[in-house]
């Protein structure tokens, strides 16, 4: 895929990083305001796809990122099982118990277990979008080739 | 047995994610951790379902309780048509995860097929275990677009096609279960199956309870291919991996479209005769039609794949018929032989129909082609294959003493002493049809001598191949000791029980 122009690349940059952290405040205060894990990740994985548009990749970086994101997506789902079965040992025997302490109402760190859950869920859904767009990319430029 | 029950969720999933990252290191992962969960949890499906002091017990998934009287969690509920449903699951994927390590020798990518069989797996036996509607509905939507791209797996041009005509229809289908979930949710304000029951029972919207009905029954029609709904089925069920056409035809479509439909419609609604001659209309035509188209397929697969509508019509009619009777309020004891005998033939047709498209994905491993016309004379090079098609053949085809005679025996006498009289006369004319058809197909593939072939070149399947037919063919002859008291006592009569008694279900969940 072929990059853009310089002022292209310029403003993607500047953005990407505001992009990218905004979809993590909107992960991490997944249980105060409306939004989440599914939202937060799918803006994350907007901010590296608009990296990717603007710079262009060759096809061989791209598989082993494609590669990268891949593992990445099912180690967040694994460890989204993995905090619910630690509810087993911690919660008396409970799958999906909450068993951290509850916070005080309205605070960044409260809820439990709920903001790790939206973490887990963020970095799958990021990594599971940002998969399918490189997927995408990567069979496009096989057929032209 | 209670702290087991999330297991049956948990553990395919964690497999279903390990695979891809610890697959790409270790090879020879993926066989290994899949089959031995689903040994695991075959294991652990069958002993409870033997286990005779264990009641129906429920989970509290999160451990909320109810607040007065409303339950608020996700409930996992475990009782006897549940146990029933999880024997099959899991045991039917031990027996084509373990089949499929040879068979896949042909096809690249591994860790993608046993990652996806997990993942079909859990979303399966979580339909099966859910006392919650929603749910259910993610549930099975884990199920069927795991199988969306399993059937697509060989990834040529009939697969890909096949493929897609099921996600259309599978895709309207869970569209309008979604849309029916949402109406009862709009009517009772929950989603717990119990408690919608008792809510609905109170409702004398007939309007709406027969529209949610009919969304319903579209939708899991379309799931579980009742005969004007049948259309991705033949398509999807014969260009899919053998393994994977087992697991959907024996398996899949029982979970998500038969299993939903009785445990939304006698224990969710208020069973109406008018509504009961619906499903028992479709559950004849099925019958009927299947056994009909499936006489003129030439390709084994397909021939399978009609036999397989035409058998779920033969569950569906027992279970209707059940159902009339019991609108009616009629005799209780005639309704529960009824409904008895239609889910005997459901763990029967899991059984036989699994062993017949595991033999013709044998047939096909040796001889790359499923067209019977090409086929013959195969029962000298073959012989554990000749052996275990015959004893489905005669399984499907209701020769005693196999489980197919029993099952559709029973459905036949119930409808006898409920005086559905052409229903009987139907089951038994289909039955003979079924038997013509097996007929032909043992007859082309391992008797008629075929011009187009090599014999010498033939062999018998790998070890593992013939292992899971041979456990299949053996089941075939066992499961026919269901029809006895005790064994029946232990195992079918908690089922019906469990689908009769609505009061029950709900007493499990609300404690009430």
């Amino acid at each position: 895929m072929q990059g853009m122009s310089i002022i292209v690349k310029k403003v993607a940059q500047l953005l990407s990083g505001l992009i990218f952290m905004y979809g993590i405040y909107i992960i991490t205060h997944g249980h105060l305001t409306p939004g989440g894990g599914f939202a937060g990740g799918a803006i994350l994985a907007g901010s590296l796809i608009l990296l990717v548009l603007a710079f262009g990749s060759d096809v061989m970086r791209l598989q082993k990122r494609e590669a990268g994101s891949s593992i990445m997506e099912s180690a967040a789902i694994l460890g989204f099982l993995l905090l619910a079965v630690a509810a087993i040992i911690a919660g008396a025997g409970i799958f999906f118990y909450n068993y951290l302490p509850k916070g005080q109402l309205f605070h960044l760190v409260s809820a439990g277990v709920i903001p790790l859950y939206n973490i887990m869920v963020g970095i799958e859904v990021a990594a599971a979008l940002f998969t399918i767009f490189l997927a995408l990319v990567i069979y496009k430029e096989e057929l032209k080739q | 047995m209670e702290s087991f029950i999330p297991l049956f969720v948990i553990l395919p999933l964690a497999a279903a994610f390990l695979i891809p990252i610890v697959g790409k290191f270790v090879s020879g992962f993926q066989m290994t951790l899949s089959n031995l969960v689903f040994l695991f949890l075959a294991a652990a499906g069958v002993w409870f379902l033997f286990d005779s002091n264990t009641e129906a017990v429920s989970y509290t998934v999160g451990g909320w309780e109810p607040v007065n009287g409303i339950p608020i969690a996700i409930y996992l509920v475990a009782d006897g048509l549940s146990l029933i449903m999880l024997a099959i699951i899991n045991t039917m994927a031990f027996l084509s995860g373990f089949y499929a390590i040879s068979y896949l020798k042909q096809y690249t990518a591994p860790d993608n097929f046993y990652a996806l069989l997990c993942l079909m797996v859990a979303g399966m036996n979580g339909v099966v275990l859910t006392g919650d509607l929603f749910n259910l509905y993610v549930f099975l939507e884990i199920a069927v677009i795991a199988s969306y791209a399993l059937v697509a797996f060989g990834t040529g041009k009939e697969e890909l096609e096949a493929s897609f005509k099921y996600q259309v229809l599978g895709g309207i289908a869970s569209l309008l279960i979604l849309f029916g979930v949402a109406m009862v949710y709009w009517k009772t304000r929950t989603l717990n199956i119990a408690d919608a029951a008792t809510l609905l029972k109170h409702s004398h919207d007939r309007t709406f309870h027969l529209f949610v009905q009919l969304l319903f029954i579209t939708g899991f029609g379309l799931k579980g291919a009742l005969i004007p709904f049948h259309a991705w089925l033949p398509d999807a069920h014969s260009s899919a991996p053998s393994p994977i056409s087992a697991m959907l035809s024996g398996v899949l479509i029982k979970a998500i479209g038969i299993y939903c439909m009785i445990r939304i419609f006698f224990n969710m609604f208020i069973l109406t005769e008018e509504f009961a001659v619906i499903l028992t209309t479709l559950g004849a035509l099925s019958m009927v039609l299947g056994a009909l188209i499936a006489m003129v397929q030439n390709d084994m697969k397909r021939m399978f794949a009609y036999s397989s509508i035409s058998q779920v019509g033969y569950i569906i009619t027992g279970i209707g018929m059940g159902m009339i009777i019991l609108a009616r309020k009629g005799d209780q004891g005639i309704a529960a032989l009824a409904i008895g005998g239609g889910l005997f033939h459901m763990i029967n047709h899991a059984v036989f129909k699994g062993l017949l498209f595991l033999n013709a994905g044998a047939v096909e491993y040796e001889n790359r082609t499923r067209n019977l016309d090409e086929l013959g004379d195969l029962s000298t090079v073959m012989p554990v294959t000749y052996g275990t098609s015959l004893t489905a053949s005669l399984s499907v085809s209701g020769i005693p003493p196999f489980n197919g005679f029993f099952s559709k025996l029973i459905i036949i006498i119930a409808a006898i002493q409920g005086h559905f009289y052409l229903l009987a006369a139907l089951a038994v004319v289909v039955s003979i049809i079924t038997l013509g058809y097996f007929l032909k197909f043992q007859k082309q593939a391992f008797f008629n001598v075929s011009r187009f072939f090599n014999k010498l070149k033939i062999k018998e399947v790998p070890f593992t191949m013939c292992f899971s037919m041979i456990v299949l063919a053996i089941l075939c002859l066992v499961l026919s000791l269901l029809v006895f008291p005790g064994p029946r006592d232990l195992i079918l009569t908690p089922a019906v029980e469990a689908v009769m008694n609505v009061k029950e279900y709900s007493t499990i969940i609300t404690g009430i």
